[in-house]
C-alpha cells in the first residue's frame, strides 16, 4: 500500500510540473508587466524594480531560477505587498481557509451521507422525495446567492448571527460555513443515494436478510460500505471545489483566508502571488484527489489485494 | 407431520402495467428429512413462491395477496418482523443461484459465516466471535473446504465458482435450520461442479435431516434427488406428485412437453457430412491474450493461452459439436476461426483460402460465406434498428437483394425462421428471448452463407424455447446444406445436434471423434467424468448413478 | 388488383416502438421533467426575441427613477440607475444561455471525439489518450480559468474555450466507456462477422448506442457551465459591462441587497430556476433512457 502511494505520488510529480510551467508563462505572458499598471513611473523607476524581482533576466533563466526555488519550498516576494513573501501570506491566510473547510466539508458530508441514506431506504416515498427535493435545491442554489441569501434573513432581517469575519464574534464562523458546505452536501447526498440504491439491489443483500440480519445492520455492515464509495471517491474534487468555493464565500463574508487573497491577487495583478498560491492550490488538490482514490481503493478488498499483489 | 404447508398461496405483483399473478393459488407440503422439487420455467413463479415464505420479496410492487404458510403450525405470512427473523436465523435457510453475487464482496467469508450466530436476535442463543468460528470452520471442513483455518479470513472473490457455492451452503447451514430452500444452487457452475455439489446437498440433508425445497428448471437436476415434484406454469401448479409417477406416468400436458423437450439420447436425422471434402482446416492455431492480473509480476505465464495449438478439420455438410466447461476456451475458438478473435499463430483455411493474414478489406468476401448465432439474444441484437433493418443489413451489404426486392427477402427470411411478417416494424425489446434467437438466426443465413459457427444458442433459453430453436437449427441445415460448428456446455444438446464432437479444456483438444462412439466409449478420463457428471430426466437410472458414484 | 395489395401492407406495417418512443412516453409521465423543458423552451425563446420583446431598450436609463420596487410599469422593479430589471435580467439570460450552451458544445465535440476514438481502438491509443484526460483532470481547473481571465483580461470567447475545456473530459469519459461497452456486446461482433466496415459499425451500430447518455450528459453539463460563468461573473472576473449575465446581475445585487433585496432576488430566481429546470430534465432524461427501467 505504501509503495502504491509513493508510485501515485510520483505520478503527480509530471503533474504537478506542467502546472507550473503553465502557471509561469501564462503569468509571463501577460500584457503589460506588474509595474506599468496605474501611474506613469519614471523608467529608471521600473528597471530597478525589475533587477529587485530578478524581471530582467531572460524568461528561460527565470524559469528555471523560480522552478529551483519552488522546490525548496520558497516562493519568493509578493509583488504588491512590499516586505512580505509569499509564503508568509499562504501561512497567513491558510489556517482560516484550513478551518473554513473543515467545517464545510463536516457539513457536506454529515448531512449529504444522512440525507441520501436516509432517501435511499425508502425510494419514491416522502422519505426519499424531501431530502432529495432539498438536495436538488442545494445544488441550483450557488454559494454565491445562498451566502447573500444567508447573510439578509439571518444576519440582516432577523438578526441572529454575525453577518463578516471569522473568529471575531462568537458564532461568526456558522454562515460561511453553511454557504460553502450547502452545495456540497446536496451533491454527496444524491451520491450517496445512488450508490446505496444500488447497493442494496444486490443479491447479497438478500442473502443478508435471508440469514435473519436485523435491517439497521445490514444497512450499516452490509451496505454502506459498498455504497459510499462513490462518495469516497468523490471527497478529492469536493475539496478542490471547496478551495474554489472559498474564493466567494471569503469575498462575502470578508474573510481574510487564502481564497480572498487570491481574488485581490488576481485584480492587483500580484503575479508573484498568484503564481505561489496556484502552484499550491494545485499542490494540495493533487495530494487531497490521491488520499480519496486511495481510500476508495482501500475500500474495496478486490483492489486491495490486486495493490498487494503486484508490488 | 409435515414441517411446511402451504395452502392457496397468491403472490400478485402491482407493475404500472396492471397486476402481474406471479404465484396463483399455489399448495404443498414438505416434511422433515424430504426433498421436495419445484419446477418450471423463468416467469413460473417457483422462486417467488419460496422467496414470499421469507419475505424476502421487494414489497411494493410484490404483495401477498392470500393463503397461509405453517411452518410447524405457525403461518410465516403473517408473523411480524421479530418473528420473520427468529425464523430466518433458526428455522429456514436459503442457498442462492449465483454465489458471485450473494457474497458480500466486502467483508470476509468467515465474518458473513458467523454473522447469523453473533448477532443472533435471541439473547440466549447469541454466541461469541470465537465459538461461532469455531463452528464455522468445522462446517466449512465438512463441505469441503481445504484448509478452512486460513480460509475463514478470505474474501468471496478469492474461490472459485463450486467453491462459492459450498461457502454458501455452509452459511445456510451453520444455524442448523429445519427447511433448506435451495434456488437453482448449481444453475450457473459447470456440469461437474454441479454433480458435487448435488451430491453434497443430498449428502448433508441425509446427516440432518432437514427439509428441502430444490427449485430447478432443470428436470434432470430433480429427477435424483427429489422425493416429490412441483411442476408449475405462469404462477399455478400444473402437476405434483412423487417424482417416480410425475416422470414415468406423467398426467398433465404441460410437464409432458416440459419433459418431451429435453434433448435426449442421439441425433435424429440424417449424417450429411461429405469426408472427403473439407470446408475449414484448423491447423497450430494459438489464441494468446495477455493477461492483464499478471502484467505488472513479471514472472511466469503471462498470457492466458485461449487456444492453444489446436488443429481440426470440418467436413461440408457436417454438424461438429464443440463442448468445454467455462473456461475452455471453446468460444474464443470458434471466433478465431471465423477471424473475430486476433490469433497469434496456425492457420485457418476455408474451402481452401487461407484466412489467418488477410486484412479485413480481404476477408469481406469470405464474410457472406461464414457466420455466427450468439448466446445472448438480449445483446446480439442493435436495439435501436427494426427487425427490418437488423435484416436487411447483411442482404443489401452483400449484394444479396437490391433495394427493390428487399421487402420480399427479407419477408422470406422471416418466414423461413418462423416469424410473423406482421412485426417487421418492431424492435428487438418487444420480442421474446426465443424470438429474438430467430430474429439472430435470420441474419446469419441472410447471406446464404456454407458455414455457420453457433455458440451456446440455446444456453439463454428455456426449456421448451431451447427445444424449438433447435428444430429451427436442424431445419434450417437440412435446407440451405449448412455446414455447422455448434459450441455448447451442455453434453446433451451436443449429443442430439452433432454427427461428431471436439471435446476442449484448457486450450487443447481432449478428444474427438464421432458423437455416439465418444458417448459409448470416451477414452480421456475428463471426458468420462464429464459423461459421467450429465444429469438424466430419469429418476430410477438418476438413482443409480448417484449410487454407482 | 391496386386495392388487395394495399390492404396487405396494411397488415405488413404493423409499426413497433422504438426505445426512443418508449423514453418519450416516459419523459411525459415526468412532470419534473416536463416543467423542465418548458422552461428550458421558453428560455430559448425569450433570449432569441430579446430585442424585439423586451419591455425597455437595455441602454435605457432613468436617474431619476432611481431604484424602484417592482410596479405596474416595471415588472420586476428597477435598479440604482432607473433601467427596467426584467429587460435586464432577459439580456442577461441571454448571455448566460450562450456561454451555457456554446461551451457546452465545445465540450461535446471534443468529448465525443476524443472519447469515441479512444474507445473504439482500444489498447494502447486509449491508454495514451485516457492517461492525458487523468492528468488534465488533475489540474485544478477552477484556478486556471481565474487565472487565465486575470491574465488575458475578460473575454468572452476565451471564457467559452476555458469552461468548454474542462467539461470535455467527463464527456470523454462517459462516450469511452459506453463505446467500450458496446464494442463487446455481441451485435457489435455479429455486425464485424457480417464484414461491415468500421465506419458502418460506428455509424449504424455504436453512435445510436451512445445517444442516450450523451443526451442526458449534455443537459446536466449546460447547467453546470451557467454555473461556472455565474461564479465568474460574481467574483468579476467574467462577464464584463456593458455586457450582463446573472452572475454579473447577483454581484451588483449584493451590493446594494440591504435597501433593494429585489435586485437581488429577481436574477437570483433566473438562475436557480434555469439550473433547476436543466436538472429536473437532465434527471428525467436519464431515467426515461437508461436501459435498466425500460425492461418492465
Amino acid at each position: 500500500m505504501i509503495k502504491f502511494a509513493l508510485g501515485r505520488l510520483l505520478q503527480a510529480i509530471p503533474v504537478l510540473l506542467v502546472v507550473i510551467t503553465a502557471t509561469f508563462f501564462l503569468v509571463h505572458s501577460a500584457p503589460g508587466g506588474p509595474f506599468s499598471a496605474d501611474k506613469a513611473v519614471p523608467p529608471e523607476v521600473i528597471k530597478a524594480l525589475e533587477a529587485q524581482y530578478n524581471l530582467d533576466q531572460p524568461v528561460w533563466q527565470q524559469y528555471f531560477n523560480y522552478l529551483g526555488d519552488v522546490v525548496k519550498g520558497d516562493f519568493g516576494p509578493s509583488f504588491k505587498y512590499s516586505g512580505r513573501t509569499v509564503n508568509e501570506l499562504i501561512a497567513a491566510g491558510l489556517p482560516t481557509t484550513a478551518e473554513l473547510a473543515f467545517y464545510a466539508m463536516l457539513i457536506a458530508v454529515g448531512i449529504g451521507v444522512l440525507a441520501g441514506v436516509t432517501a435511499s431506504l425508502r425510494p419514491n416515498t416522502m422519505q426519499d422525495y424531501v431530502p432529495m427535493t432539498a438536495a436538488m435545491i442545494g445544488i441550483c442554489m450557488p454559494s454565491f446567492l445562498l451566502g447573500p441569501l444567508l447573510v439578509l434573513v439571518f444576519g440582516i432581517y432577523l438578526d441572529w448571527l454575525p453577518i463578516s469575519g471569522w473568529g471575531d464574534i462568537p458564532g461568526d464562523k456558522i454562515l460561511p460555513s453553511i454557504t460553502l458546505g450547502t452545495g456540497y452536501a446536496a451533491y454527496i447526498a444524491r451520491l450517496s443515494r445512488g450508490g446505496m440504491l444500488e447497493v442494496l439491489s444486490q443479491d447479497y443483500i438478500r442473502t443478508a436478510r435471508a440469514k435473519g440480519l436485523s435491517e439497521p445492520l445490514i444497512i450499516i455492515k452490509h451496505a454502506l460500505r459498498g455504497g459510499l464509495i462513490p462518495v469516497v471517491a468523490f471527497l478529492g474534487p469536493a475539496f478542490a471545489g471547496l478551495l474554489g468555493g472559498s474564493f466567494v464565500v471569503e469575498t462575502i463574508f470578508q474573510i481574510p483566508g487564502l481564497g480572498r487573497f487570491y481574488v485581490q491577487a488576481a485584480f492587483n495583478r500580484d503575479y508573484t502571488l498568484i503564481l505561489g498560491m496556484t502552484v499550491f492550490f494545485s499542490t494540495l488538490i493533487i495530494v487531497f484527489n490521491l488520499l480519496s482514490d486511495m481510500l476508495a481503493i482501500w475500500l474495496n478488498p478486490k483492489l486491495r489485494q490486486e495493490i498487494r499483489g503486484t508490488k | 407431520m409435515a414441517i411446511l404447508e402451504v395452502d392457496g398461496l397468491k403472490v400478485y405483483f402491482h407493475t404500472r402495467n396492471g397486476i402481474v399473478k406471479a404465484v396463483d393459488d399455489v399448495s404443498f407440503s414438505v416434511d422433515s428429512g424430504e426433498t421436495l422439487a419445484i419446477v418450471g420455467e423463468s416467469g413460473s413463479g417457483k422462486s417467488v413462491t419460496c422467496y414470499s415464505l421469507l419475505d424476502l420479496l421487494p414489497k411494493p410492487p410484490a404483495k401477498i395477496e392470500g393463503g397461509t404458510a405453517l411452518f410447524n403450525g405457525k403461518d410465516l405470512l403473517t408473523c411480524n418482523t421479530a418473528e420473520m427473523r427468529e425464523h430466518r436465523c433458526n428455522d429456514i435457510a436459503v442457498i442462492f443461484q449465483d454465489p458471485m453475487t450473494s457474497l458480500n464482496p466486502f467483508l470476509t467469508i468467515g465474518e458473513q459465516l458467523i454473522e447469523p450466530l453473533i448477532y443472533h436476535p435471541n439473547m440466549d442463543q447469541r454466541q461469541g466471535r470465537s465459538a461461532a468460528r469455531e463452528k464455522a470452520i468445522a462446517l466449512l471442513d465438512e463441505v469441503g473446504i481445504i484448509n478452512p483455518e486460513n480460509r475463514f479470513d478470505s474474501y468471496p472473490h478469492e474461490f472459485s465458482g463450486g467453491m462459492r457455492q459450498r461457502v454458501m451452503i455452509a452459511m445456510a447451514l451453520i444455524t442448523e435450520p429445519k427447511l433448506l430452500i435451495c434456488d437453482e444452487p448449481t444453475t450457473a457452475l459447470d456440469v461437474t461442479i454441479q454433480a458435487q455439489i448435488l451430491e453434497l446437498i443430498k449428502q448433508l440433508q441425509q446427516t440432518r435431516n432437514v427439509a428441502v425445497i430444490f427449485i430447478s428448471h432443470d428436470l434432470g437436476v430433480v429427477a435424483g434427488i427429489a422425493d416429490k415434484v412441483i411442476v408449475m406454469c405462469e404462477g399455478t401448479i400444473r402437476e405434483a406428485g412423487d417424482t417416480d409417477r410425475v416422470f414415468y406416468r406423467t398426467q398433465d400436458k404441460y410437464t409432458k412437453k416440459l419433459l418431451d423437450a429435453i434433448p435426449e439420447g442421439p441425433k435424429t436425422i440424417l449424417n450429411r457430412s461429405d469426408v472427403s471434402d473439407n470446408l475449414v482446416e484448423v491447423s497450430h492455431l494459438k489464441t494468446y491474450f495477455i493477461d492483464q492480473t499478471h502484467v505488472q509480476g513479471g514472472t511466469g505465464d503471462r498470457f492466458i493461452k485461449a487456444v492453444d495449438d489446436i488443429s481440426l478439420t470440418i467436413a461440408r455438410g457436417e454438424i461438429l459439436g464443440l463442448v468445454g466447461e467455462s473456461g475452455s476456451g471453446k468460444s474464443t475458438l470458434g471466433r478465431s476461426i471465423l477471424q473475430l478473435a486476433p490469433t497469434t499463430a496456425g492457420t485457418v483455411k476455408f474451402q481452401g483460402q487461407t484466412l489467418t493474414g488477410l486484412n479485413p478489406k480481404q476477408l469481406v468476401p469470405w464474410r457472406k460465406k461464414m457466420q455466427m448465432i450468439f448466446q445472448d439474444p438480449y445483446a446480439s441484437l442493435n436495439p435501436r434498428m427494426t427487425v427490418f433493418e437488423t435484416l436487411s443489413e447483411p442482404l443489401l451489404y452483400h449484394g444479396v437483394a437490391t433495394s427493390k426486392n428487399i421487402g420480399h427477402q427479407v419477408r422470406q427470411l422471416m418466414d423461413d425462421v418462423g416469424l410473423a411478417q406482421s412485426q417487421l416494424r418492431k424492435y428487438p425489446h418487444e420480442f421474446s428471448g426465443g424470438q429474438r434467437q430467430r430474429i439472430a438466426i435470420g441474419r446469419a443465413i441472410a447471406t446464404k452463407p456454407d458455414f455457420i459457427i453457433a455458440d451456446e444458442p440455446v444456453s439463454a433459453l428455456d426449456v421448451t424455447i431451447q427445444a424449438q430453436i433447435l428444430d429451427l437449427i436442424l431445419n434450417l441445415v437440412e435446407r440451405h446444406n449448412l455446414t455447422m460448428m455448434f459450441i455448447s456446455h451442455d453434453l446433451s444438446v451436443v449429443r442430439y445436434i452433432s454427427d461428431r464432437v471436439i471435446i476442449m479444456n484448457r486450450g487443447v483438444i481432449v478428444e474427438q471423434g464421432k458423437t455416439e462412439a465418444v458417448w459409448a466409449n470416451p477414452e480421456a478420463s475428463y471426458t468420462k467424468n464429464l459423461l459421467a457428471a450429465i444429469p438424466l430426466a430419469d429418476p430410477e437410472a438418476e438413482r443409480a448413478r448417484i449410487n454407482n458414484r | 388488383m391496386a386495392e388487395p395489395v394495399k390492404d396487405m401492407t396494411k397488415e405488413f406495417e404493423e409499426h413497433g416502438s422504438s426505445l426512443w418512443k418508449d423514453a418519450w412516453i416516459k419523459l411525459r409521465k415526468n412532470h419534473m421533467a416536463l416543467f423542465g423543458l418548458s422552461v428550458l423552451v421558453i428560455l430559448i425563446f425569450s433570449s432569441l426575441l430579446t430585442p424585439w420583446i423586451a419591455p425597455y431598450s437595455y441602454e435605457a436609463q432613468n436617474l431619476d427613477l432611481g431604484a424602484t420596487a417592482p410596479s405596474m410599469a416595471h415588472w420586476l422593479g428597477t435598479d440604482i440607475f432607473g433601467r427596467d430589471m426584467l429587460t435586464r435580467i432577459m439580456y442577461g439570460g441571454r448571455v448566460s444561455l450562450m456561454v451555457g450552451f456554446i461551451a457546452t458544445a465545445v465540450a461535446l465535440v471534443i468529448g465525443i471525439l476524443w472519447g469515441a476514438t479512444a474507445g473504439f481502438f482500444g489498447g494502447r491509443i486509449d491508454a495514451l489518450m485516457m492517461r492525458i484526460v487523468d492528468i488534465l483532470y488533475a489540474l485544478p481547473f477552477m484556478i486556471f480559468i481565474v487565472l487565465l481571465m486575470v491574465v488575458f483580461g475578460r473575454n468572452i470567447l476565451l471564457l467559452f474555450l476555458a469552461i468548454g475545456a474542462v467539461e470535455w473530459l467527463t464527456m470523454a469519459r462517459i462516450v469511452r466507456g459506453q463505446v467500450m461497452a458496446l464494442r463487446n456486446l455481441e451485435f457489435v461482433e455479429a455486425a464485424n462477422s457480417l464484414g461491415l466496415s468500421q465506419w458502418t459499425i460506428i455509424r449504424r451500430h455504436i453512435i445510436p448506442n451512445t445517444l442516450g447518455p450523451v443526451i442526458v450528459y449534455t443537459t446536466l453539463t449546460i447547467p453546470s457551465v451557467m454555473l461556472l460563468e455565474a461564479f465568474l461573473s460574481f467574483l468579476g472576473l467574467g462577464i464584463q459591462p456593458p455586457e450582463s449575465s446573472w452572475g454579473l446581475l447577483i454581484n451588483y445585487g449584493v451590493e446594494t441587497m440591504e435597501e433593494y433585496p429585489w435586485l437581488l432576488m429577481f436574477p437570483g430566481i433566473a438562475l436557480s430556476l434555469t439550473l433547476f429546470a436543466l436538472n429536473f430534465l437532465g434527471d428525467g432524461l436519464r431515467d426515461a433512457l437508461d436501459p435498466r427501467t425500460s425492461k418492465d
